[in-house]
């Protein structure tokens, strides 16, 4: 007889899963959280190459001469730009059909839901500005599109003036296969959503290909920052990460990425904790879901995009704006090269460092190992549902009928849950007015504190409940509650893995002992506190702070706190304006299965 | 009586004499190398030359099997071969590609020294035409009627045909287009099919790829001989990297022999022997091979201008030749008919004896 088939060997098997439950759960934990640390260790990552064959090496001459002139173009700018308060939309035309590019403007103006207190805006008005180099020779099918942004104040001015003086020598170049789009954009991330969205009329370019976004604000650098992380923690291909290395590389230029710079011992305690706090960072940002440079908006359109900052700390060895036009000159020529959209390399990965990376087969099992906990605790509870007490043929029908009120107050959880995230999803921004009348505080606050609010008053609903219904909670009851509630929370993290696995892996970290220990017989008190503790609230509030900490620029509790209310109102924006995920994932899904924990542990 | 008796003596005459002279003839066929003073000339036995050059890969990245081919073109245009005799197959067109920073050339040489595009080349087949079934058609010579003459290998059984291959393969393989490969077994059966159909008199084979000697392994026709850059299980390297163009621009075995070709001119006397030589292993990091044990002449007699050139050779002599015996080839596939001669002895022995048996009164029926 086969090994499920035979009743005694089921039956063993059954006990055995049943006895060593929990042991089996807290291994698969351990395990679990040592494979994600174990990720940034060296010998268990591979080195970067390029993978796209028309790509192929850094074999190109750059001759990109014009350094200083790209620096005089930008403190131009930067002289209209204060002339003009805002973007130099005349000047910027005219200075791009003198370098022979088509032009284009386009304007835009977006409504926040409410103020935005990081940015000081909330009605925003701008322009976008584009010029299109047309390929000498190629027809019109394909664009590749370098931008720098427009900022209010000193900064970026050496982006846009580098970007007009590569204008100018690409013009004067035959080997375009693709047409080139020079972009500067105002108002950053809502600029550059107002391009891409209505780009199908007004850009009039071909099917873009690759994008590169420039900010430069010094006149020399010491070191090239590479940013990948996009909207709902989408990432580039990896080829173009690997492009930049190597030019990087073949040039001489310090390259880094999360602000870090590559260290070569890693069987050292600090070089591996080093790697750690790199990868930690990419997890961090990965999973805030939202755009960290102008590019972030373009993976979604399945166009690869990086942003390229350019770094300028305190050391001795600078690299002049020449150099660096080189460096994107050499990429531009490879990118040229390309036949078809880059998709030879990884779409999925993290990068402890800018030379080893970790692809998702890699990395998934370490989420696996998570979710399997689940799983077997709801296979514990299907097989104590299963096995019902011994009774008589009276007994059955009595089961029969207590178990259909256990069916209700099973669905009554549930919906009352959900309902919490509906709310706690729309009322903020609907009564931000009301709210503001009433207590003196700005719409921002407002906004968040509203958020706060309801998520704290989602506590005392099973207190508030338990008064509503009639009918009494039972053993099997919350045995059902439990159940389904942990297989909702598999396939929730499962899928949310699959999007953005950060945003999965950290749910899970905290959530999954919640709902593997979590029982109406556990010490009340003491649950409570470290439910509320593992709570995806209280999650943010301690990644916020363990953010800050890896950007060795650590906080107080007072800005902490400021910078964690600043974090949600940011969240609550990005959905609004550039359609991030996370905010609806945590409020109408995530945070409603954490309060079916919350009403299993005061089940009565 | 007397009739008969003198008719068959005349019919013993007409054999004996018959049946010496037949004898004589065949054994001369058996002496088949006649090196007389016109010998030289006739020793190869090939009176045209052909060149098929294919390059079988398109991308820019592929621009050095484009600048392969074209270099053996120009070698071979210059050794003599002309246009109307060479079927050239380009899979993509490196000179007008967008990419390229010097249109309308295609360089061998880094720093651009050597354009062997020209001013006039002329591809036959180009882009997609290039293709497994428009190779194997050109070589077998079953092509559309519409076919023009330029496309077409109008070759004979006194044709050497050069046939040089190059891109991108593997053991047993090699790639047309990225879309899809020729075996070496069907280019085996393709050269076998040129055999029985008389196209070819001797056929050079040269192929630049990698694991190159897995594609001439299956040949079995005769005379065939075969050179490839590489052995199974080893990579052809790319050669002169340029920085202003981007690409590699050719290949190792045929940048090297493309400078053994430029020393070659149409009078040359160098053999196979030394073609053999070209790119050892310091230079060319593969192992180049070559295939003989098909080729009927012993490869130290072959000249390079056999198959990479067209050439005639002029010699003006005063002295008379006596051409006493009638120059023979090699023998050829005997199919042996019987002589006419003997047929009309035959039926003029068959008519006498009904005569004589019958009388000769029945003659008169006859005519």
């Amino acid at each position: 007889m086969g090994l499920l088939s035979d009743p005694n060997r089921r039956r063993a098997l059954i006990s055995l899963l049943t006895r060593l439950n929990s042991p089996i759960c807290v291994v698969c934990y351990m395990a679990g959280v040592a494979w994600f640390m174990g990720l940034a260790f060296e010998p268990f990552t591979l080195r970067t190459y390029m993978s796209e064959n028309a790509m192929g090496s850094t074999m190109v001459e750059e001759r990109f001469p014009a350094g200083e002139r790209a620096l005089t173009t930008g403190r131009e700018f930067s002289a209209h730009k204060k002339k003009a308060g805002g973007m130099p939309v005349d000047w910027l035309v005219k200075t791009m059909q003198a370098r022979g590019l088509e032009v284009f403007t386009q304007r835009f103006s977006r409504k926040l839901p409410f103020p935005d207190e990081n940015k000081e805006r909330y009605m925003v008005k701008g322009t976008n500005v584009y010029g299109i180099l047309r390929a000498p020779r190629a027809p019109r099918t394909e664009a590749l599109v370098l931008s720098a942004p427009c900022t209010p104040g000193d900064s970026n001015n050496q982006a846009v003036g580098l970007l007009l003086g590569l204008a100018q020598y690409f013009r004067n170049q035959i080997y375009w296969a693709k047409d080139i789009i020079f972009l500067v954009n105002e108002h950053d991330l809502i600029g550059m959503q107002a391009c891409i969205t209505f780009s199908p009329d007004s850009c009039r370019g071909g099917s873009i290909q690759a994008a590169l976004s420039l900010e430069l604000s010094s006149d020399v650098i010491t070191s090239m920052d590479l940013v990948l992380e996009g909207l709902n923690g989408q990432l580039p291909n990896l080829d173009l990460a690997n492009l930049f290395y190597a030019f990087c590389q073949k040039i001489g230029v310090l390259c880094t990425i999360q602000g870090k710079l590559q260290r070569n011992d890693w069987d050292s305690v600090s070089g591996y904790s080093h790697s750690v706090q790199t990868m930690m960072l990419m997890v961090m940002k990965q999973a805030s879901g939202r755009p960290w440079g102008d590019h972030g908006l373009f993976l979604r359109y399945h166009i690869e995009a990086a942003s390229i900052k350019g770094i300028n700390s305190f050391r001795q060895y600078k690299t002049d704006v020449t150099t660096i036009g080189r460096l994107l000159e050499g990429m531009y020529r490879k990118l040229n090269n390309l036949l078809e959209r880059l998709h030879q390399s990884y779409f999925f990965y993290l990068m402890p460092s800018l030379s080893h990376f970790v692809s998702i087969g890699y990395y998934m099992p370490a989420f696996g190992l998570l979710a399997v906990i689940l799983l077997l605790r709801a296979l514990d509870l299907w097989v104590q549902l299963a096995t019902p007490p011994p009774r008589t043929e009276d007994g059955i029908t009595d089961k029969e009928q207590v178990s259909s009120p256990g069916v209700l107050s099973v669905l009554t959880p549930l919906v009352i849950s959900h309902l919490t995230g509906v709310a706690l999803y729309t009322l903020p921004i609907q009564f931000q007015e009301m709210a503001v009348e009433q207590f003196p505080v700005s719409e921002t606050e407002a906004v968040v504190l509203t958020a706060i609010g309801v998520y704290t008053a989602g506590l005392a609903l099973p207190h508030n409940t338990h008064r509503l219904l009639s009918g009494e909670g039972t053993e099997q009851g919350w045995r059902v509650l439990k159940l389904v509630a942990v297989l909702y929370l598999a396939v929730l993290l499962g899928c949310t893995a699959l999007i953005n696995f950060s945003l999965g892996f950290i749910l899970a970290l905290t959530l999954v002992p919640v709902a593997a220990f979590v029982t109406p017989h556990v010490p009340k008190v003491l649950s409570a506190f470290i439910l509320v503790i593992l709570s995806p609230a209280c999650t943010l509030l301690f990644s916020v702070f363990f953010f800050q900490e890896l950007q060795e620029l650590p906080v107080s509790f007072q800005e902490g706190w400021l910078l964690y209310l600043s974090v949600i109102s940011q969240g609550i924006l990005d959905h609004f304006l550039y359609g991030s995920l996370v905010y609806p994932l945590i409020a109408l899904l995530v945070y409603p299965c954490w309060l079916l924990f919350w009403n299993i542990l005061f089940w009565k | 009586m007397i009739l008969s008796t003198t008719l068959e003596f005349c019919i013993f005459i007409y054999l004996l004499i018959f049946s010496f002279s037949y004898f004589t003839l065949h054994s001369c066929c058996l002496l088949y190398l006649c090196f007389d003073n016109a010998g030289q000339f006739f020793s190869s036995g090939h009176t045209n030359n052909w060149a098929v050059l294919v390059c079988t890969s398109r991308f820019w990245f592929n621009y050095r099997h484009v600048a392969n081919t074209l270099s053996v073109y120009r070698s071979v245009k210059r050794l003599g071969i002309p246009d109307s005799h060479i079927v050239l197959m380009l899979a993509d067109d490196m000179a007008c590609n967008h990419r390229n920073p010097k249109p309308a050339t295609v360089f061998s040489h880094k720093n651009m020294e050597l354009n062997v595009y020209g001013d006039d080349v002329e591809v036959d087949y180009r882009g997609y035409e290039v293709t497994v079934e428009n190779f194997l058609r050109v070589l077998t010579g079953r092509l559309p009627p519409s076919t023009p003459r330029s496309k077409r290998l109008l070759s004979d059984d006194r044709s050497n045909i050069l046939i040089y291959l190059t891109g991108h393969g593997g053991n047993g393989f090699l790639k047309f287009q990225d879309s899809e490969e020729i075996s070496n077994v069907e280019l085996a059966d393709a050269f076998e099919q040129m055999w029985q159909k008389r196209r070819y008199n001797e056929l050079l084979f040269i192929i630049d790829t990698c694991q190159g000697a897995s594609m001439y392994e299956r040949f079995y026709s005769p005379n065939l001989m075969a050179l490839a850059s590489s052995q199974v299980g080893e990579d052809s390297l790319s050669h002169q990297p340029d920085l202003a163009i981007g690409v590699h621009l050719m290949d190792r075995y045929t940048f090297y022999l493309l400078e053994f070709l430029e020393d070659i001119h149409p009078a040359s006397k160098t053999n196979m022997n030394d073609l053999f030589k070209v790119c050892p292993k310091s230079q060319c990091v593969s192992t180049p091979g070559h295939r003989t044990d098909l080729f009927l002449r012993d490869p130290g007699s072959v000249l390079i201008t056999d198959f990479f050139g067209s050439v005639r050779k002029v010699e003006i002599t005063m002295e008379t030749i006596n051409l006493t015996d009638p120059i023979k080839q090699k023998p050829k596939q005997k199919d042996w008919h019987p002589p006419d001669g003997f047929i009309l002895g035959l039926w003029t022995l068959i008519l006498l004896v009904f005569f004589k048996l019958y009388g000769m009164k029945h003659l008169k029926h006859i005519f």
